[in-house]
């Protein structure tokens, strides 16, 4: 069979992901979107121009080969566009699944100029889910030892990206991580329904079988510090510990029983596995025919509140104090939690939470906003209507409103520079921090952002490790 | 893995236990925490550590069995294994020589003033120890604190033992005589802690209380452990877990620790449920 023509290929429309069902999955945890048949994949991938000059790849933060992939898919050769994602990431079944390809590499597609663009994320959890069904994940060629050792700190996007590079370029890398689980926010934030933990934990194999040490129960700055990593025979370490330190509102009330951080209620559900108590032992809010507000407009909120519908919630509600415009969620989530019947409530602020005389959340007082001029972050400022404030019935309140960074590496490693915000600053070209030998990226660097930009970090971060340890001497 | 080197009973439903953390053992100071999990479907548990041993790389740690959890650790002979250990967590004890300390430790509690108690011990300060249990069955660590002690009362509740008393009761008798107490650490049930706060704050005595409340990570990511203190919120895991006795608002502390009883309740009903059925099959087996 001749190529498609240019044409032909513009013709077929952009494949739409199988999925369950919305009834039937917002009340249970199975995952969300079902993944591309080989059929499918094949014929997205045809839609691919092939652009001498893939621009695609510019959008990507790891710079994966993005159309020398889908030309193997769409030759069918799966394992082979398989390997060549893991060229350039270390974490690609879970990428498929949480990047926000809407903004990046599907942003910048020239079939996306006039049509929908092609569905690259679709494409790479294709590849990735049937390499691991089929064949189990192939590791990629490892370079002889150096004799260096990378202690990578956190074992979220960042450092597991950042590992898999290191341990590739033939360092040793032992990765510290504070939870008794490997995997950061990809483990205790996002939900299984949107990215399995079975995934997680078979990328992470991988990584385990390139060679990558694993310390679980290990808090940097407590267990070890920065300094006694040096001194235990490190010679680099990359500190990719995440944001981590949940930002409430500073509203009266906000220590009422059943008020949690986006980052307790989804670490107790996913971490803990709550939504199996008492199977497993630890408990969460039992949700079962409450109402449920999520106050935020982020992923993490859209995380939170299609979590409380599963757990049975009557009412749950996305709070947002600016309109449906400025929300920062992924269209995909918005669009997967209207359908699962959650309510979104807009340009609404809450100004007390009202409780009983035990302590318990009974309401909350809310006030209407209105959009003003724009602020610094170019979105519209949200500001009151005067006399517009109401009051409804809540009996779980989650606060979705992004993280600060954790104070323990601060705390214990004062010769680093820290912004105001106790961000570490870094030159952005090689993420080295103030302090010879220590690099940092992620959340605890850029403030909450996504995986793939951590990840990216991480790759950077990797590259110019590399670079030092070749000539220690220098910084 | 964290092997249990040894495990015994000091009261009812109190044990003790010594177990392999030699990371820990080196690094601890009085006043801080690890987590420990059991198994994979259990829980984080926070406990005090009571006491290490640096050259034989152990600490250790005393669990009174309450609720599903707790039983479970108390189920633990030396031998066995906890699966998970991490720590030390928390701000450690703010030690100084401040001359009269009093160390006050209710229940448990005791256990965790022991090493804040040998602290100030060693600091240098005149230490009085006020170790308070319901009976005299109750009563741990006596012989310990003796040896720490300058001064050591032991307080029960119904005169079994000792003092016939609340703890809070000895300590007014020791500011009524007149004698100059320069700070006061009273760790226990909240109850305890609160009485405890009330009497000295008249008198302007500097006091700490450890705080218990319900954590997750306990490393500051997930804000369960929040609590009032100078009307602000404070994160007990990375702010504390001590703090001045008299900015604590100890009923809010009260009510959140509350916020999980129904299901724990539910959780220890179905595992006792379910010990009485395999004793029950255990004996029908045997017959």
């Amino acid at each position: 069979m001749p190529p498609l023509t240019k044409k032909e290929r513009m013709q077929i429309s952009r494949q739409p992901m199988p999925e369950q069902e919305p009834l039937a999955r917002s009340r249970n945890f199975l995952e969300v979107n079902l993944g591309f048949t080989e059929e499918l994949a094949r014929m997205e991938a045809n839609r691919c121009l092939q652009c001498p000059k893939p621009v695609c790849v510019e959008g990507c933060p790891v710079g994966v080969k993005i159309r020398d992939f889908i030309q193997l898919v769409s030759e069918g050769d799966f394992l082979g566009a398989a390997a060549k994602i893991k060229e350039d990431n270390a974490l690609p079944a879970v990428c498929g699944r949480v990047c926000p390809q809407e903004e990046q590499c599907e942003a910048k597609c020239v079939v996306g100029v006039k049509h929908d663009p092609v569905a690259i994320g679709r494409l790479e959890r294709f590849v990735s889910d049937y390499e691991r069904e089929k064949v189990g994940i192939r590791t990629p060629h490892v370079k002889p030892k150096t004799g260096k050792k990378v202690a990578v700190v956190g074992s979220g996007p960042a450092g597991l990206s950042c590992a898999g590079d290191l341990i590739q370029l033939g360092h040793d890398v032992t990765v510290f991580e504070a939870l008794h689980e490997i995997g950061g926010v990809l483990i205790y934030g996002i939900p299984e329904f949107r990215l399995p933990k079975n995934i997680v934990k078979a990328e992470v194999d991988a990584l385990k079988n390139l060679g990558v040490e694993f310390q679980t129960n290990a808090v940097i700055g407590f267990t070890d510090t920065v300094d006694e990593l040096f001194e235990n025979g490190y010679h680099a370490v990359f500190i990719a510990v995440g944001a981590g330190l949940p930002y409430f509102m500073s509203i009266p009330g906000e220590n009422f029983n059943g008020v949690y951080s986006a980052n307790e209620f989804l670490t107790r559900v996913n971490l803990m596995k709550a939504y199996k108590f008492p199977e497993y032992d630890t408990p969460v809010f039992d949700c079962k025919n409450k109402n449920v507000a999520v106050f935020g407009g982020g992923n993490t909120a859209m995380d939170a509140v299609r979590t409380a519908k599963r757990l049975g919630a009557k009412n749950a509600y996305i709070m947002y104090r600016r309109s449906e415009k400025e929300m920062p969620a992924r269209l995909e989530e918005v669009h997967h939690a209207k359908q699962e019947g959650i309510e979104f409530v807009f340009l609404t602020n809450p100004l007390e939470f009202l409780g009983d005389e035990d302590g318990w959340l009974r309401g909350v007082k809310l006030q209407k906003m209105e959009l003003g001029e724009p602020d610094a972050s170019g979105r519209r400022r949200p500001v009151p209507i005067p006399n517009s404030e109401y009051i409804i019935d809540l009996d779980m309140a989650v606060v979705a409103i992004g993280n600060g960074s954790n104070p323990i590496i601060q705390k214990t490693t004062p010769d680093l520079s820290y912004n105001k915000r106790g961000n570490i600053i870094v030159n952005e070209e090689n993420m080295k921090t103030s302090k010879k030998g220590v690099f940092a990226g992620g959340d605890i660097v850029s403030g909450g952002a996504t995986v793939i930009l951590a990840m990216g970090a991480g790759r950077t971060a990797a590259k110019a490790i590399d670079n030092y340890l070749t000539n220690t001497e220098a910084w | 893995m964290n092997k249990i080197i040894s495990a015994e009973f000091l009261a009812a439903d109190i044990k003790r236990f010594v177990i392999e953390a030699p990371k820990i053992a080196a690094k601890r100071r009085a006043g801080q925490f690890v987590i420990v999990r059991i198994d994979e479907k259990g829980e984080r548990i926070p406990l005090t550590i009571a006491d290490s041993n640096k050259e034989q790389g152990t600490i250790t740690i005393i669990v009174q069995g309450i609720g599903k959890t707790t039983k479970e650790i108390n189920n633990h002979v030396a031998g066995d294994f906890f699966l998970d250990v991490v720590g030390p967590l928390g701000k450690p004890s703010h030690i100084e020589n401040f001359g009269t300390a009093i160390s006050i430790g209710g229940g448990v509690g005791t256990a965790i003033a022991f090493p804040t108690a040998v602290a100030l011990k060693e600091a240098g300060n005149h230490t009085i120890v006020i170790n308070g249990a319901r009976n005299k069955d109750l009563v741990i660590l006596e012989e310990e604190l003796k040896n720490v002690a300058d001064e050591l009362y032991i307080t029960t509740d119904d005169g079994s033992y000792g003092y016939h008393g609340f703890v809070t009761q000895k300590l007014q008798e020791l500011i009524d005589s007149g004698r100059k107490i320069d700070f006061v650490l009273a760790i226990g049930p909240i109850p305890m802690m609160r009485a405890v706060a009330n009497t000295t704050k008249p008198y302007g005595i500097k006091t700490v209380v450890s705080l218990n409340p319900v954590m997750v990570d306990g490393t500051g990511m997930c804000g369960g452990c929040r609590a009032t203190v100078d009307n602000k919120t404070v994160f007990v895991c990375v702010d504390g877990p001590e703090f001045d006795a008299h900015l604590v608002d100890f009923d809010l502390l009260t009510k959140r620790n509350r916020t999980y009883n129904q299901s724990e309740k539910a959780a220890l009903d179905n595992h006792l449920c379910k010990l009485d059925k395999a004793f029950v099959e255990a004996v029908t087996t045997e017959s």
